[in-house]
Parts: structure tokens; C-alpha cells; sequence
């Protein structure tokens, strides 16, 4: 049997290296001042980069609409998800087998295929009520938001279903039994019985709808929401501000997340009665310090504290000195180069006549190759060129 | 219609006329305007010509098998096997990333089930789930900077002297692959691991107490129970992959375009909406045929998904 627990054990650890092994390497890229995000070479410790993101106008913009859109998506499909949840309970078990194939089929749906179809269709429809309704349908968020609303709903259906299962029903019986109107067993037992999910279905939902990129890129026409513009950031050329966006990402994720464990272990501790017998709840400090209040707000200092003293970090001398070696490499790669040519020339003397005049410093190389002297390599002669920071060739 | 309205009564006698109302207006809204309407839409739009705004309703504007016909054949009647490749192609590399998620799920959801109790148990299913809350353009940036010419892939490997020039993974769909493989893993593992979860532990046991080796446990006892979880990540995986646009876009090669990359280009690029949608309506089809078929083949319904 050990050697299963230590096969599996490694398997855990191989398995999570591939899970968390890009996100690692992508945060570590965050702080490298290299304009490629990327480790090794490592150039300086820079915290440039974060500067370099809020400063991005078209992601900034981005981030409001996503906010817009996001809002009106949770205040709708969440209420949607909560009605088909409470449809499927009610309806014989056949039909809710239909139903439900079909609630949930637009998570399944391709989401190209929904963001086409809901510009195809309320494009069709704004064309035919034309003026000032063809204006408040046909625009990125209407479209954005009822696309998304088709299979963000769904989501949020599916954790009402799961809350629903371990509703117990005699609650609402009694209730009525007791004479209260279906209307009040309604708001005053279910609701607030269904209260947590609603809360997580929000949550869901908001991040659902803020990720989505299939649909959105669509349905969002000529305005960008956050993803859209970072895919389109990401697509035309990297830079590492991408890397320190993912860096405040998983941040807050790990705070999130450790808030969350602080939560659950407290809840548990209370359930199990150990509250009173544990030393850690005992003891008023450590009681007051596992709070998952102070805990957050212990987190949160840390995160600001961090940032703070990055904010501070001043990497231009490291970077300055990086600039300076690369030059100092370029004069030296092409003062190499310009003795080669040299060299060149006088052996072959003046019988080849020279390569044209516009690119004389940068394809002398290749030019004067003559067909008796071994040829140069091509990548000395392309390196004054197109050295990056080089000064552009002369030409007459 | 009948079974409907009883449910409705039901609702109405338990919630309220108020709660059963939402509930009816709500699902309607649903179901016909936010799901149906717009699929016939965009299958009605489908068989149209692509013209101009202002000889819509014309009489230019009559219903046509073009776009599909284009789709299947070129202009001189020889296959269109330009675009028939790529989706044969997609619909391959979907199954096969499908195929790879499943295999390296499986143990983990099974270790998650049934081997990791207490902290570990939760450490393990919160590492699981944060890197899904990171933005799945940011995932497969993150592959993009692992392959890259100078990443870390290619620095580590060239360092060891596995090979001596960069290997352009990109081009190679190498780190497309890895990234659709990782964009979905959460997806497979839960169903998974919720069909796993309901085996009683002792029947593994039993087994092995039967001599059984290691794999006939797995083959004969977990699998069975596990079949409708696997299918059901399976279906959802499947679908996501070969529905996925972010990550072809951003990782994809050049020369090798995913299905939907197409349909993006004649909606966004060369602005034929009928030709994308009847493009759009191919991809929809196929991969709800080919769900279907391989729920068919091993024998599971719809109503297991998402469970």
C-alpha cells in the first residue's frame, strides 16, 4: 500500500508543478526590467511594469465597461438562475430532464456561436424598430449583457440546484400549516435559506461574465471590455505589464483565499465545540488574532505594505547600466565588423567593384562577397543593422 | 402543456402567485428569447446573401444554400479542403485534448476522493481552483511566455544540450496544446471527482484484499463508478476546447488556424455575417453530433452534465 501513497503523492506534486509552474514563471517575469517578459537573462529588479499597466488607457477603459457590463449581468442572471432552479423542482421528472438539457445546453454552446447569434439576431431586430431603439439595442453593453446573460444564468442555476437538494421542504409546510400566506413562506424561509447561494451565484457570475472572451469579442462591437482589450494587447505583441497584472490577480486571490480558510476553520472550530477547549480560541490574543476579520485586514497591510515599498524601488541605475553594456557590445560587434570588411577589401583589392552606396554599412558583408573569399557569416553582417538601439545606417 | 401548467399550479400553491409568476416569466424570457430565438436567428441568417443594408428586404433577399455550399466545395466544384481540414483538424486536436485531460485528471481526482483527508484534502482543492480564477487570456499568456523563443522551456532545455537552436513550440502548436490541456482542467476534475467520491471506500479494499492488482481496481471497480463524471467533464472539455478562441489566437501557429479563428475572420475581417453564421451553424452541429455519438457510445445522458 506505501508504494501507492508514494506514487500518488508524487503524482500530487508533479500534477500541481504543472498547474502552478506557468503562473510562478509569469509572476517572476513581472519584475524583470527585459521589454520581453522572460527570466533568464535576468536584468534588473524593476516594479516599472505595474507603473506601466494602470498607465495602459485602453485596459483602464476596459476595466469600467467590464464593470458596467458586469453588474448588469449579475443583476440579471442570478434572478434568471434562480427561477430555472425553482422551475426544474417543481416540474415531473421527465420534462425536467428537457428542461434542464436545454437550460443548460448554453454552457456547452461553442461561445462564438452565442455571441454570433445575439448580434444576429438584436442587429436583425434594431434594423426593423430603427431611431432611438436601434440606438439603446444595438450598442456593446445591451448586446454584451444579454449575450452573457444566455449561459452566465446557467452557472448560476447550477449552485440554486445544489442549494435546493438540501432544502427540507416540510420548512415551507409548516409555515403554511401555521397559516402563512405561500407569498410569506416564500420570502421568509426560502429566500433567506437560499440567501448564501445567491451570494456565491453573484459571485460567479461577475467573474463568469468578466472573464468571458468567446462571446464577448462579438457581442461587445466596437467597445472593449478588460479581456478583450488585454487579448488584443496579448495578441499584438507581449510586454511584462501583462506578467504584473497577473501578479495583482493571484494576490488577491491568495487573500481571498486565506480569508476564506480563516472562515471555514472558525465555523468548524464552533460546530465541533472545541471553541471553548482549543488554547487558540481560549487565549482572547490568538482568538482575536484567528479572526478572519483581522485576518483579511492583516493580509490586506502586508499587500499594501509590499506595494508601498515596490512603489519606492528605483531600478533606473540597474537599468541604465544594462542599456550601457548593450551599446558598449553593439560598438564592439560593429567596430569587428567594419575591420572584417576592411580586411575584406584590401584583400580583393579594387577588381569587385563595390555593393551600392544605401547599403554600404550594413550589407557590406554580403555584398562584397566575392565568389573566391569565404563568405562572412550573415549574422555579423545583419547585427549593425538591426541591433535595435544602433543608429540607422548611413546612406547617401 | 399540461405537465406545465400543473408544475406552475404547484409552484403557485407553495411560493405564492408573485414567486410563480417570476419563476414562469423568467424561464420563458430564458429559454425563447435569450436561447432559441437567437439560434434560429442566426440559422435563418445562415442561408441569406451577404448584401448591403439598404437591399435587405429586396428582392435580391431570398433564402440560398451558398454559404453552405461554399463551405463544403470550392467555386469549381473541387472540395473545399482548405476549410474542411481545419475543422476536421480542430475537432481532432479537441479530442485528443480531451483525451489527455482525462488521463491526467483521473488520478487526481481519485487521490482527492478517496487518498487526501483534512488539510490536505483542502489545500488541494484550493490549489485546484486558483488558477481558474486567473484570467484565461492570462493563462495562455503565461504559456506563451514558458515556449517562447527565449522562455524558460527553450533556455532550460538548450542549457542541458537537449537541442542547440530555440525550437519555435509555437509554430509547432506544441504550446497550444499545453495551454488548452491546462485551460480546462478544473472542468474535468470536479464531475470527476464528485462520481468518485460516491464509491464506498471498502469496495476498494475488497478488492484489493481479493488479490486484485492496482489497475483491475481501477478497471473494474473505480472506472464503472467514475463513467458518468468522466463523460461528463469529457463532454464539457470537448466542447470548450473546440469552441476555445482565446487560446488559438494567442498560442495558436500561424499556419495553423482553429475553426472558430475562421469564423472570426468572415465576421470581423471580411465582414460576411451569412457566410460566419453558416459557419457558426457547421461547428454547432458537428460538435453536438459528435457529443451525442460518444454519449451513445458509452451509454450516459445529458442530464449528467453539469452535475
Amino acid at each position: 500500500m506505501s508504494r501507492a501513497v508514494v506514487f500518488g503523492g508524487a503524482y500530487a506534486i508533479a500534477f500541481f508543478s504543472f498547474l502552478f509552474g506557468p503562473l510562478i514563471i509569469m509572476v517572476i517575469t513581472a519584475f524583470n526590467s527585459s521589454k520581453f517578459p522572460r527570466v533568464v537573462p535576468w536584468e534588473c529588479f524593476t516594479t516599472g511594469w505595474f507603473a506601466e499597466l494602470f498607465g495602459n488607457a485602453r485596459l483602464m477603459d476596459g476595466l469600467l465597461n467590464s464593470v458596467i457590463i458586469g453588474a448588469g449581468v449579475v443583476a440579471l442572471s442570478v434572478p434568471i438562475g434562480l427561477a430555472g432552479a425553482l422551475a426544474l423542482s417543481e416540474l415531473p421528472s421527465k420534462l425536467r430532464a428537457t428542461l434542464y438539457t436545454v437550460l443548460i445546453l448554453p454552457i456547452l454552446i461553442p461561445g462564438v456561436v452565442l455571441g454570433i447569434s445575439t448580434i444576429v439576431l438584436w442587429g436583425q431586430m434594431s434594423r426593423g424598430l430603427g431611431g432611438a431603439v436601434q440606438a439603446g439595442i444595438y450598442n456593446g453593453y445591451f448586446l454584451t449583457i444579454v449575450g452573457q446573460i444566455t449561459f452566465v444564468s446557467a452557472y448560476a442555476m447550477l449552485v440554486f440546484i445544489a442549494r435546493l437538494q438540501r432544502f427540507d421542504a416540510t420548512q415551507t409546510e409548516a409555515a403554511l400549516d401555521l397559516g402563512a400566506t405561500p407569498g410569506q413562506a416564500f420570502r421568509k424561509i426560502l429566500l433567506p435559506f437560499m440567501a448564501p447561494a445567491i451570494g456565491s451565484a453573484a459571485f460567479i457570475t461577475l467573474l463568469a461574465s468578466f472573464e468571458n472572451y468567446n462571446t464577448t469579442v462579438f457581442t461587445v462591437l466596437s467597445e472593449s471590455t478588460f479581456t478583450t482589450a488585454l487579448a488584443s494587447k496579448v495578441r499584438h505583441g507581449t510586454d511584462p505589464s501583462l506578467s504584473a497584472l497577473a501578479v495583482i490577480i493571484i494576490t488577491i486571490t491568495l487573500v481571498g483565499a486565506l480569508t476564506n480558510e480563516a472562515v471555514q476553520r472558525r465555523k468548524e472550530a464552533e460546530l465541533g465545540g472545541k471553541a471553548s477547549r482549543s488554547p487558540l480560541y481560549a487565549n482572547p490574543v490568538t482568538r482575536a488574532l484567528t479572526h478572519p476579520g483581522v485576518v483579511f485586514a492583516i493580509l490586506v497591510a502586508i499587500v499594501a505594505t509590499v506595494s508601498y515599498i515596490g512603489s519606492k524601488h528605483d531600478s533606473s541605475v540597474c537599468e541604465a547600466a544594462i542599456l550601457q553594456d548593450k551599446l558598449d557590445r553593439q560598438a564592439e560587434l560593429r567596430a569587428a565588423q567594419k575591420a572584417k570588411i576592411e580586411a575584406q577589401e584590401a584583400e580583393q583589392g579594387i577588381t569587385v567593384p563595390k555593393p551600392e552606396g544605401g547599403f554600404g554599412g550594413a550589407f557590406g558583408g554580403l555584398g562584397g562577397a566575392a565568389p573566391a573569399t569565404p563568405a562572412p557569416k550573415p549574422q555579423g553582417g545583419f547585427g549593425g543593422a538591426f541591433g535595435g538601439i544602433a543608429p540607422p545606417a548611413p546612406s547617401e | 402543456m399540461k405537465h406545465l401548467t400543473q408544475a406552475y399550479r404547484a409552484l403557485a400553491n407553495r411560493h405564492g402567485m408573485g414567486a410563480a409568476l417570476f419563476v414562469a416569466i423568467a424561464v420563458t424570457l430564458w429559454v425563447v428569447v435569450f436561447i432559441t430565438l437567437p439560434q434560429l436567428s442566426m440559422l435563418d441568417y445562415s442561408f441569406r446573401f451577404n448584401l448591403p443594408a439598404d437591399q435587405i428586404g429586396t428582392e435580391a433577399d431570398h433564402y440560398t444554400l451558398e454559404n453552405f455550399h461554399s463551405f463544403f466545395f470550392n467555386a469549381d466544384g473541387s472540395l473545399n479542403r482548405l476549410d474542411l481540414v481545419i475543422l476536421g483538424r480542430t475537432l481532432l486536436a479537441a479530442a485528443i485534448v480531451t483525451f489527455i485531460d482525462v488521463i491526467i485528471c483521473y488520478p487526481i481526482a481519485y487521490i482527492l476522493a478517496h487518498g487526501a483527508k483534512g488539510v490536505a484534502a483542502r489545500l488541494m482543492v484550493i490549489g485546484l481552483v486558483i488558477p481558474y480564477w486567473i484570467n484565461e487570456i492570462l493563462r495562455a499568456f503565461a504559456f506563451r511566455v514558458l515556449f517562447g523563443a527565449t522562455g524558460v522551456v527553450n533556455t532550460v532545455g538548450m542549457q542541458m544540450g537537449l537541442w542547440d537552436v530555440p525550437v519555435d513550440f509555437i509554430r509547432a502548436d506544441v504550446a497550444l496544446y499545453f495551454g488548452l490541456s491546462y485551460a480546462y482542467i478544473l472542468l474535468m476534475i470536479f464531475p470527476m471527482y464528485n462520481a468518485i467520491e460516491a464509491l464506498d471506500h471498502t469496495q476498494v479494499e475488497a478488492a484489493r484484499d481479493m488479490g486484485a492488482p492496482l489497475w483491475r481496481v481501477h478497471w473494474r471497480v473505480v472506472l464503472p463508478i467514475a463513467k458518468p463524471g468522466i463523460v461528463s467533464g469529457a463532454t464539457m472539455v470537448f466542447m470548450l476546447t473546440a469552441g476555445a478562441l482565446a487560446a488559438p489566437q494567442i498560442l495558436g501557429g500561424p499556419s495553423n488556424l482553429w475553426f472558430t479563428q475562421v469564423i472570426y475572420q468572415w465576421f470581423n475581417e471580411s465582414s460576411n455575417w451569412p457566410r460566419g453564421s453558416a459557419y457558426a451553424v457547421v461547428l454547432l452541429l458537428t460538435c453536438i453530433s459528435f457529443v451525442l455519438l460518444m454519449m451513445r457510445v458509452f451509454k450516459v445522458s445529458v442530464g449528467e452534465i453539469g452535475k
